[in-house]
């Protein structure tokens, strides 16, 4: 009987022929259970969290009820890491290793996966599990209460970062660049020459003392961890391991409607074109493959979401039909998934696959409100926004310490929920030390602070 | 390059530990911790206890959600999704709030539905003891150092090289050989100089049984609430004195003007109409007492909730058999439930409690008229029958 290392290298072959270009890939067979827990971390090895346990119970309910199964998570890299599950069928599995093959190509050329590759270093699997090595040995050395304590914070901050701004940020200047002026030009040559008593002190003045943070700061982990008037190291260094792992989770979330399409194109026309695959095994591979982009339950006629890998795929199809090959895959390197279901998600194959915008009340009521192009766009765009999250950011850092934060309430178009932002900002003050307090609205509009007690 | 890709199937740690589970049960520590705070809550709830009958209860729980920042929940929220339809067509109807599955409606829009979920935690109710005496700061009890109360006992003290076969102590003897023959070369095997016998010495040992008396004042002016509270108290209290004694019987009483022995579940349900004689209640407790508990090997508890109603012709009978009854117990503890917009001057039946208390008798009076006065007045009750244990000690 023939195993999955036999299909694996040819599968290779035939990828790279068509055009695939990735870096190598390690392929990990892994128990069911471990399977999950790399789902619900997001990473294979990854800090210890009680907030991991709730979403573990939660996965493995589902699990258990037969409403989730996972194929395979692969985390991109030089090498890149896939775990598949070692319980699967091998057609099941040669599905998966094509599927990841097309993330693999697309992780290494998508622009916003290359500029978070060369800042993280690719080397994420290995990274995290070291981060979670050291976190593990402050528990030892500072107590499960202190490391759990600094984890609730960071983790609650966890989208708050900058991502227009480098991983490796300094601090900002402290003080302004002195005025420069061009000594060429007439009138400085003409200036300087004059005499006067306050040549000297006019220089010094040029130079300012900046506030900090010197523009409102989007990056909260990066700053508490730069700025936290009491921080130990060893409490910073926890905030740089999530702000890390955040800036690695980016464009895994900003691409995923794109990045599972791809993978999904990807694995049917290998395996389309896998001759040398038994038919059997393709069939079954090509069932698990209909069941992974099927749109809709199969009992039901309408879905209340999008699946990624059905909107995805039915895109590609349609591109690579129209354009070609060639012109997809410059749309795969320089889109992510604002701009490809912006510009490629027409009204044509919104209309072939019913895409509607819904409206579901409080009572339970639920209504099509929208079948416009712009609406729908808008509506499968709108959770991704900012990382998912409200628009914070620090806008003043007191002579006392305390920390003001400001939320972007007309971008978001309302305020923050107040108990839950109470409850953040009390985890901050337990590692920021001085008072922490942040500017929202409230439901009717008007102003409305909130501060730890 | 591609050639490098390789699989690999061996992790034999992935069985071993599951981080998952690590981080649940740190999750449910804390939803554990965040009950302890919420004792008095738990304790008055009156559902806790209808499924006291083993060693925990359950108590429903919310998973803790870690808060992040989000925005207000709008009153409705959208979404996209896939299949028949045109603009305007209801997907679903609108329902009364809680039916209904509430998850799917979420996802659509990305929300989490986890806050929402909430699952049964069993809590052990040694732990919700420990929790008590640690919250209200309690000394632990002792039994009365009565005389009475202490019985002797042979106990197993030390070690004797002489003494019948059926206490040697073969592992001692043993251990004996061994160490002689490391120091002696070619030695037998055993000799009688190695043998060790446990030996019996006769104890004074006080009395670790005990009798708790519950009696309850069912007549008509007791409203179901008062009931629950009084049941609340007792349970507790029960479960106090378990924490103590090695053995802790327990006797129901309810009465009007009449009183009945109850079994536990028969005994909160009993309703009756007529007036209110406590004598009956205190007469019947000593008569139970008297039969059944002997005085030498029992540390007698008695705990009485009633309104503070009581006949006054009936008083001079009251007053007698509470003293007889006082010269029986540890300590009584008179728990008068009034209803909650009730102010009232002394009753009767604080009255006859704090004559009796002048009599030398342990006796604590506490007051409850809410829910949240449960937990004072098993403070207050705890607190007190130490301290007299204090008292009878240093006598």
């Amino acid at each position: 009987m023939s195993d999955l290392s036999d299909y694996v290298p040819r599968i290779e072959e035939l990828a790279r022929k068509l055009g695939l270009d990735y870096y190598p890939v390690d392929f990990e067979m892994v128990p069911n259970n471990f399977m999950m827990e790399i789902a619900v971390y997001g990473l294979p090895v990854r800090m210890p969290h009680w907030s991991f346990g709730v979403r573990y119970i939660h996965q493995l309910v589902r699990q258990t009820m037969g409403h989730s199964r996972i194929f395979e998570v692969m985390f991109p890299g030089n090498p890149c890491h896939a775990y598949l599950v070692n319980a699967n069928s091998l057609a099941e599995n040669v599905l998966v290793t094509a599927h990841v093959i097309g993330h693999a190509d697309f992780s290494k050329n998508n622009q916003l996966f290359e500029r978070f590759h060369k800042m993280g270093g690719g080397r994420i699997v290995e990274q995290s599990a070291e981060r979670a090595h050291r976190i593990e040995a402050a528990v030892e050395e500072f107590g499960k209460k202190r490391v759990e304590a600094v984890l609730d914070a960071a983790l609650a901050l966890e989208p708050h970062i900058d991502l227009d701004q480098d991983l490796h940020r300094s601090r900002y200047p402290t003080h302004s660049a002195p005025p420069t002026f061009d000594p060429t030009t007439t009138f400085v040559r003409r200036f300087q020459e004059l005499s006067g008593p306050d040549a000297d002190a006019s220089e010094a003045e040029g130079v300012q003392r900046l506030a900090v943070p010197p523009h409102p700061e989007k990056d909260l982990l990066w700053f508490i961890a730069q700025y936290g008037p009491e921080l130990e190291p060893w409490e910073r260094d926890i905030f740089l391991a999530v702000r890390e792992e955040a800036f690695y989770f980016y464009p895994v979330f900003a691409c995923q409607i794109m990045n599972e399409g791809w993978a999904s194109y990807w694995h049917a026309r290998l395996l389309r074109e896998a001759d040398f695959l038994p038919q059997d095994l393709y069939l079954n591979a090509i069932k698990a493959h209909s069941d992974v982009v099927r749109p809709i339950a199969a009992e039901q006629q309408t879905a209340l979401s999008i699946n990624p890998y059905h909107l995805g795929f039915m895109m590609w199809e349609k591109i690579i039909e129209r354009d070609g090959l060639e012109a997809a895959k410059a749309i795969m390197r320089e889109e992510d998934d604002f701009g490809f279901v912006r510009n490629y998600l027409d009204r044509e194959l919104a209309e072939e696959l019913g895409l509607f915008v819904f409206d579901a009340k409080d009572d339970g009521e639920i209504k099509i409100t929208s079948k416009s192009i712009h609406a729908v766009r808008e509506a499968i765009l709108s959770p991704k926004f900012n990382f998912g999250a409200p628009r914070v950011a620090v806008t003043e850092l007191r002579n006392d310490g305390s920390l003001v934060l400001e939320h972007d309430y007309q971008t978001d178009a309302r305020g923050l929920d107040a108990t839950r932002a109470r409850k953040v900002l009390n985890y901050i003050h337990t590692i920021w030390r001085r008072p922490v307090r942040l500017h929202t609205v409230d439901g009717r509009g008007a102003p409305r602070e909130i501060a730890t007690e | 390059m591609n050639a490098d890709s390789r699989i690999t199937a061996e992790q034999p740690w992935y069985d071993l530990f599951s981080r998952g589970a690590r981080d649940w049960i740190r999750h449910n520590e804390k939803v554990r911790e965040a009950l302890k705070h919420s004792l008095p809550q738990i304790v008055s709830d009156g559902d806790v206890l209808s499924k006291s009958g083993d060693h925990s209860v359950f108590v429903p729980v919310k998973f803790l959600e870690h808060a992040r920042f989000r925005l207000t929940d709008p009153s409705s929220e959208q979404g996209v999704g896939q299949g028949q339809g045109e603009p305007g067509d209801v997907l679903r109807q609108g329902q009364q709030p809680g039916d209904g599955d509430a998850d799917n409606a979420h996802e659509g829009a990305g929300g989490e539905g986890e806050g929402e979920v909430r699952f049964v935690m069993e809590v052990k109710i040694d732990d919700i003891m420990d929790w008590l005496w640690e919250e209200l700061k309690l000394p632990d009890l002792k039994p009365r150092p009565n005389a009475n109360v202490d019985e002797d006992d042979y106990v197993r003290e030390g070690y004797d090289k002489h003494g019948p076969r059926a206490r040697l102590d073969r592992r001692r003897t043993m251990k004996e050989a061994i160490k002689r023959r490391a120091v002696q070369e070619g030695a037998p095997a055993f000799t009688n100089d190695d043998l060790r016998f446990r030996q019996l010495k006769r104890r004074h040992t006080p009395a670790l049984n005990a009798v708790v008396v519950c009696a309850l004042d069912v007549s008509a002016s007791m409203a179901e609430i008062q009931r629950k509270l009084a049941k609340t108290f007792f349970f507790f209290a029960v479960h106090g004195l378990k924490r103590q004694y090695a053995k802790v019987e327990l006797v129901f009483v309810a009465h009007t003007v009449n009183a009945w022995e109850f079994n536990e579940t028969e005994f909160f349900q009993v309703t009756a109409s007529g007036g209110t004689a406590a004598s009956s209640a205190f007469g019947l407790s000593l008569d139970i007492l008297k039969s059944r508990y002997d005085p030498a090997r029992y540390n007698c508890y008695l705990f009485y909730a009633s309104d503070g109603d009581n006949f006054s012709e009936d008083r001079a009978a009251a007053q007698q058999a509470l003293g007889e009854l006082a010269q029986f117990s540890n300590y009584i503890g008179y728990l008068e439930v009034v209803p909650a917009t009730y102010a009232s001057a002394e009753t009767e039946m604080t009255r006859l409690m704090t004559e009796a208390r002048g009599a030398a008798a342990a006796i604590g009076i506490s007051k409850v008229a809410r829910d949240e006065d449960v937990w004072q007045a098993l403070r207050h009750f705890f607190l007190q029958e130490a301290q007299s244990n204090e008292l009878s000690s240093n006598t």
